[in-house]
């Protein structure tokens, strides 16, 4: 198997990163270029993949595939492939960079589009340094998900600190340094645990094999070691998802970073988080993740409702948004260890909506930043009046994070919460009341910064020029029709998630007063 | 079920048409500005004109084969869990359409005149037609899921048109308001919809209203009151009442279409949509009643309290609405005389609200009627429409609530025991007070000596507004006849809501029922006239007056026990939780985590050393990968 297909995907933004690493830094204008034409190019090849993806296919669970030996010695492979669960994320991820360069297009080289206010004389930052970071960060980004080669996934998993530990620091707000360092810190515990149990693994099977079909076909039996490793896994993963009570470098990080940083962090790399429950905890690990499942479930409805009780209180918007992606990322964890099809399935989608919603919300944030140069939402009011455009999208953008029916979001969350009821009556009540708290925090939110009387310092903005509509609008109009018709992407996801099922041994409950089909 | 055919094949341009304008009116910008009006308006009456010709095409249908299913795409399919976008065409759906976009496109009209002078008037179309689409997506899906689709599409569009005038705090707020409350029902509608798939495996009406499973008592009971909670935060049933009088933030026609005529009816909808699992639920029906009296009293008494005419017509609402609730609670054989009173309070409520919106327009904006008075002599027309409504409403001989409302008092009676007197007097005492506070509204309004401030001039609204004004109040005084003429109403309802009530023994006779409904409805407006006709009104709130009167002007302390009970708590808990985040969570976490990344002084240090601390560990973790791979290897 060497299908270079995924291998030229992952190479696309490397070579385009290095590209735009090697020009001057006066080339800035050729840098945002080059970033936006490789980030689209990405997207177009991404879209023949997955229009070349075989949704009915009974062979093989990942397409794609393409394996080279890399470490002989120990069995490290250059394995990659995509089952659906990837595919769509991958899909997800490359659609948000185009998104965030083009929001990001003035940032950092001019005075107008900065978050926060520049002082005269104050030290340029790098603009083509920041493009060409966003790049070599879609490089690391889609290579963690297309690795089906345990240690090739650690690799990527640690290496896209990098990238991100530089976006925040360099390119960050007035507490970045700290910010970046927690983030660096966080992931580094969770990394150096994965690693333990990625080496315990490798020990303990026996096998001596990295490869994820392998491991996947030969499970480890159930016992001690097995709950143990599979800690090691999951603690890695919920830091980066994060799930409470992990969650606090979140908020720092995603207020701190420059916008469109935080939109790639809190959309594409969290995901990994929630991606590596799927396809490294359960199949892995399959008792341990029925024995823990319980505990996980119970932290999920805690995340759903303390984070959203923060995110009402919050007056920094970022850390208000990021707060929001806690209480999220709860409604995917438990999705995800309801271990039923419509959990499972309304989780990987919740995925792939949250990443295009909370992206746009990201950077519908930043854009009212770049304005008002302020996070507080005490220094805005009434600007919708100032700005209807942008006030538009806000608030489109905002109902997708409170998943309004009509919207992709409705179908992913309302699919986990039924998906977790025919198992857990009272979890599923528990967190269908944080319907509620969304509501609350979007709207709260909404009008102190957009409705009311026109503030004077609000008076003077600017509204949306054309590129920052073509940033927002294309991920609101993906989240509006796959809430229309979310079946194409059901599809691909559908079969991965069941096949991720049977690796558990779970099977769906089946209607306790039988199926009412059949019509009088 | 039928499968659609001809001309009922089409129903789905009754959504995408009002979808597709609202897109272009709200898109196209401000060169639109010019004819937006004219195409919002022109909508709903292309959309009326089909809703009648495929009334005809359903009528045309055996009585047996009035229930047609159009099914669209496959929306959701996830394992046994699939969902269709479809559309069920049945005579209760139908009573829908033809009140929507008839009575919308009446308001719409109305909307052109009054909107005049609005600069947002496009913004104020796209909106309004978009309230149609997902209103008719709402009446017309055939499973539930969809329907919550079109259930949370008018919340939104009442939020929308609530805080129109944005920049006004109270408008944002009260937009805010409602759409809490419709989210705290929105939790019931889901584990309603959650309950149907895990006992029964599925949403679809088909299967859920009329497959084969045998609902059990327990399961029926927990669908029926997650309903229930559902309806109280659409149609502001208590406990979820609050935000209906607030969203009065709106313009005016949007109190009229919204949240009068349609939108807050959504609620008796659903219930009688679901009628067979409210007959199987005897629990689910006596909640259903309790809100229903408990609401129609409390929407009275507050309605007294009021000097603002257009809050007077909202707590209005919520006590009508009451009614309807106490209708479909009542079950079997009640449920078309519930729809019959929401079809007539849809002419009636709309006429009072246009008619009063006319006269805010003629007072320079102002609502206040202790500043109104003596104006039926300068808007003679308006008055006519206000009567009509004030007629239908307090059930004037032969007005339309004359034969809905009497309905219902006399079912509530007939349901016989100790329960049907306790309904049966507060509804009858409901008519009392809804004609006790609607005539101090008539005559506060239109009679006695002008209490106008200098700056008003009033005059009769334009034609655009008092032609559908018009049309209304008319129907406010011959619809009820024609509905229940006959009993044609009920019996068209009868395959979607079961068959209707036998003419049996009544507890009273309708006689008699009748002829005491008229002594206490002519006992309450006389008791209006002496208290509020008789003497000139003070152009200020008088103070120390009855307990009674200050809980009604305060609408019984439900807003101060909301914000003691929830909204503050509620604060105190996000702050504290937010306290406890950075200090407790955070502080243990990043000692722990600082422990692991070489000492707190770090995290805490800028500028220096991060760099080489990274590729430090980073050295360190890759140094001991190659150790325990060196060691596993060589063991």
């Amino acid at each position: 198997m060497h299908n270079p297909a995924l291998v030229i995907l992952v190479l696309i933004p490397l070579v385009g990163a290095l590209a735009v690493f090697s020009l001057k830094q006066e080339q800035a204008k050729l840098a945002k270029l080059i970033s936006l034409a490789v980030s689209l190019i990405v997207v177009v090849y991404t879209g023949a993949l997955g229009i070349a993806y075989d949704v009915g296919s009974q062979a093989d669970r990942f397409q794609f595939r393409g394996e080279w030996t890399w470490i002989k010695v120990f069995n490290v492979q250059i394995a990659v492939g995509v089952d659906g669960i990837a595919l769509v994320l991958v899909a997800m991820s490359v659609v948000l960079v185009p998104a965030v360069i083009l929001a990001s297009w003035n940032a950092f080289d001019s005075r107008s589009g900065a978050e926060e206010v520049v002082l005269p004389g104050a030290k340029q930052r790098s603009v083509k340094n920041y493009f060409a970071l966003l790049l070599l960060l879609e490089f690391f980004m889609i290579g963690v998900f297309v690795a089906t080669d345990v240690f090739l996934f650690y690799v990527f998993f640690e290496a896209m600190l990098v990238p991100m530990y530089f976006i925040i620091g360099s390119f960050g707000g007035p507490r970045r340094q700290y910010a970046a360092m927690k983030f660096f810190l966080y992931s580094l515990v969770g990394g150096l645990l994965m690693l333990a149990s990625v080496i315990g693994l490798y020990v303990t099977t026996g096998s001596h094999s990295f490869s994820i079909t392998y491991l996947i076909a030969h499970p480890m039996p159930d016992n001690a070691t097995q709950k143990w490793l599979f800690l090691g896994f999951f603690i890695a993963f919920a830091i980066k998802a994060p799930l409470v009570p992990f969650h606090t470098w979140l908020p720092d990080a995603g207020a701190e970073a420059p916008a469109g940083g935080a939109a790639l962090l809190v959309g594409v790399l969290d995901k990994v988080g929630t991606f590596g429950f799927l396809r490294y905890c359960l199949p892995l690990f399959p008792a341990a993740s029925r024995y823990f499942a319980p505990t996980i479930l119970i932290l999920a409805v805690i995340g759903i409702l303390y984070a959203a009780f923060l995110a009402i209180g919050q007056r920094d918007m970022k850390r208000l948004v990021a707060y929001t992606s806690v209480a999220h990322f709860g409604f995917i964890g438990l999705g995800i260890f309801a271990f039923t099809t419509q959990g499972g399935t309304g989780a990987v989608l919740y995925m792939v909506n949250h990443g295009l919603s909370t992206g746009a919300l990201f950077i519908v944030v930043g854009l009212l930043i770049a304005r008002g140069k302020s996070r507080n939402v005490d220094d805005y009011g009434g600007a919708a009046k100032v700005t209807p455009i942008l006030a538009g999208l806000f608030l489109l953008t905002g109902l997708s994070a409170l998943a309004l029916p009509g919207m992709s979001t409705f179908v992913s969350e309302f699919l986990v919460l039924v998906g977790t009821f025919t198992r857990h009556k009272g979890l599923a009540v528990l967190a269908t009341t944080g319907i509620v708290l969304a509501a609350i925090y979007v709207l709260y939110l909404y009008q102190r910064t957009f409705q009311g009387p026109v503030r004077e310092s609000v008076a003077k903005f600017r509204d949306l020029n054309a590129r920052e509509v073509f940033a927002v609008a294309p991920l609101i109009a993906l989240i509006i029709f796959l809430g229309v018709y979310p079946k194409p992407v059901l599809d691909v996801i559908n079969p991965a998630v069941k096949a991720t099922l049977h690796d558990v041994h779970q099977t769906d409950p089946v209607p306790q007063l039988g199926t009412a089909g059949g019509v009088k | 079920m039928n499968t659609a055919h001809g001309i009922q094949s089409a129903a789905w341009l009754l959504v995408a048409l009002p979808l597709f304008s609202a897109a272009v009116l709200l898109l196209a910008g401000k060169r639109a500005d010019k004819w937006a009006h004219l195409v919002g308006a022109a909508v709903p009456v292309i959309l009326f004109i089909y809703a009648v010709m495929l009334f005809f095409s359903v009528k045309a249908e055996s009585k047996g084969n009035r229930e047609i299913n159009l099914h669209l795409y496959q929306w959701i399919v996830v394992g046994t869990f699939k969902v269709d976008a479809g559309f069920l065409i049945d005579p209760l759906s139908m009573v829908f359409v033809l009140l929507i976009t008839g009575v919308g496109s009446l308001i719409h009209i109305y909307a052109v005149g009054y909107m005049a002078h609005d600069p947002g008037r496009r913004r104020f179309f796209g909106y309004f037609n978009f309230f149609i689409a997902v209103m008719l997506l709402l009446v017309l899906a055939n499973n539930y899921l969809a329907m919550y689709v079109g259930w949370e599409g008018v919340g939104l569009a009442s939020y929308l048109l609530i805080s129109f005038y944005f920049d006004r705090p109270t408008a944002a707020t009260a937009g805010n308001k409602a759409f809490f409350a419709n989210r705290v029902g929105d939790v019931g509608l889901s584990i309603a919809i959650m309950v149907m798939f895990a006992y029964l495996g599925s949403t679809s009406y088909a299967d859920v209203l009329f497959g084969n499973a045998k609902l059990t008592q327990g399961v029926a009971a927990a669908i029926g009151l997650m309903l229930l909670l559902a309806a109280c935060g659409k149609s502001g049933q208590f406990p979820l009442q609050t935000w209906l009088p607030d969203a009065m933030e709106g313009p005016t026609p949007v109190s009229a279409l919204i949240h009068a005529a349609t939108m807050v009816t959504a609620g008796v909808y659903l219930i009688a949509r679901s009628a067979p699992i409210f007959d199987v639920s005897q629990a689910a029906r006596t909640a259903v009643v309790i809100v229903g009296a408990i609401t129609l009293l409390y929407g009275c008494i507050c309605a007294f309290g009021q000097d603002d005419l257009k809050r007077v017509l909202a707590y209005s609402t919520v006590s009508q609405i009451g009614y309807m609730f106490l209708a479909v609670g009542l079950g079997p054989g009640v449920y078309a005389i519930g729809i019959m009173h929401l079809v007539g309070h849809g002419f009636f409520k709309a006429a009072l609200f246009l008619s009063s919106g006319s006269v805010m327009h003629a007072m320079n904006d102002r609502i206040d009627m202790r500043r109104f008075g003596g104006l039926w002599r300068v808007m003679p027309i308006t008055y006519f429409v206000f009567v009509c409504g004030y007629l239908a409403i307090i059930g004037f001989p032969l007005a339309t609530g004359f034969w809905t409302k009497d309905k219902i008092i006399e079912a509530a009676l007939d349901k016989g025991g100790t329960s049907g007197w306790v309904l049966g007097i507060c509804a009858l005492a409901g008519a009392g007070l809804t004609a006790f506070y609607m005539t101090r509204a008539l005559v506060m309004t239109f009679h006695g000596e002008r209490r106008w401030e200098d700056d008003v001039h009033p005059h009769e609204a334009p034609s655009s507004m008092t032609l559908p004004m018009i049309v209304l109040g008319v129907a406010s005084l011959v619809g009820g006849y024609l509905l229940v003429f006959g009993g044609g109403f009920q019996h068209w309802l009868e395959p979607s809501v079961g068959p209707s009530v036998e003419e049996g023994v009544h507890t009273v006779s309708p006689v008699v029922l009748t002829l005491l409904t008229l002594v206490v409805v002519a006992l309450g407006a006389l008791g209006a006239w002496v208290a509020f006709g008789r003497k000139p009104i003070p152009i200020t709130q008088p103070v120390g007056v009855s307990p009674i009167t200050t809980a009604a002007r305060r609408n019984i302390y439900a807003d101060a026990f909301n914000e003691a009970v929830l909204q503050r708590p509620g604060q105190w808990l996000s702050r504290a939780l937010v306290y406890f985040d950075n200090r407790g969570v955070d502080g243990a976490v990043t000692g722990l985590a600082a422990g692991f990344g070489g000492g707190s002084a770090r995290l805490k240090r800028s500028q220096t050393g991060f760099v080489r601390s990274y590729a430090l560990s980073m050295l360190a973790g890759s140094v001991a990968v190659v150790a325990v791979l060196l060691a596993v290897r060589f063991q």
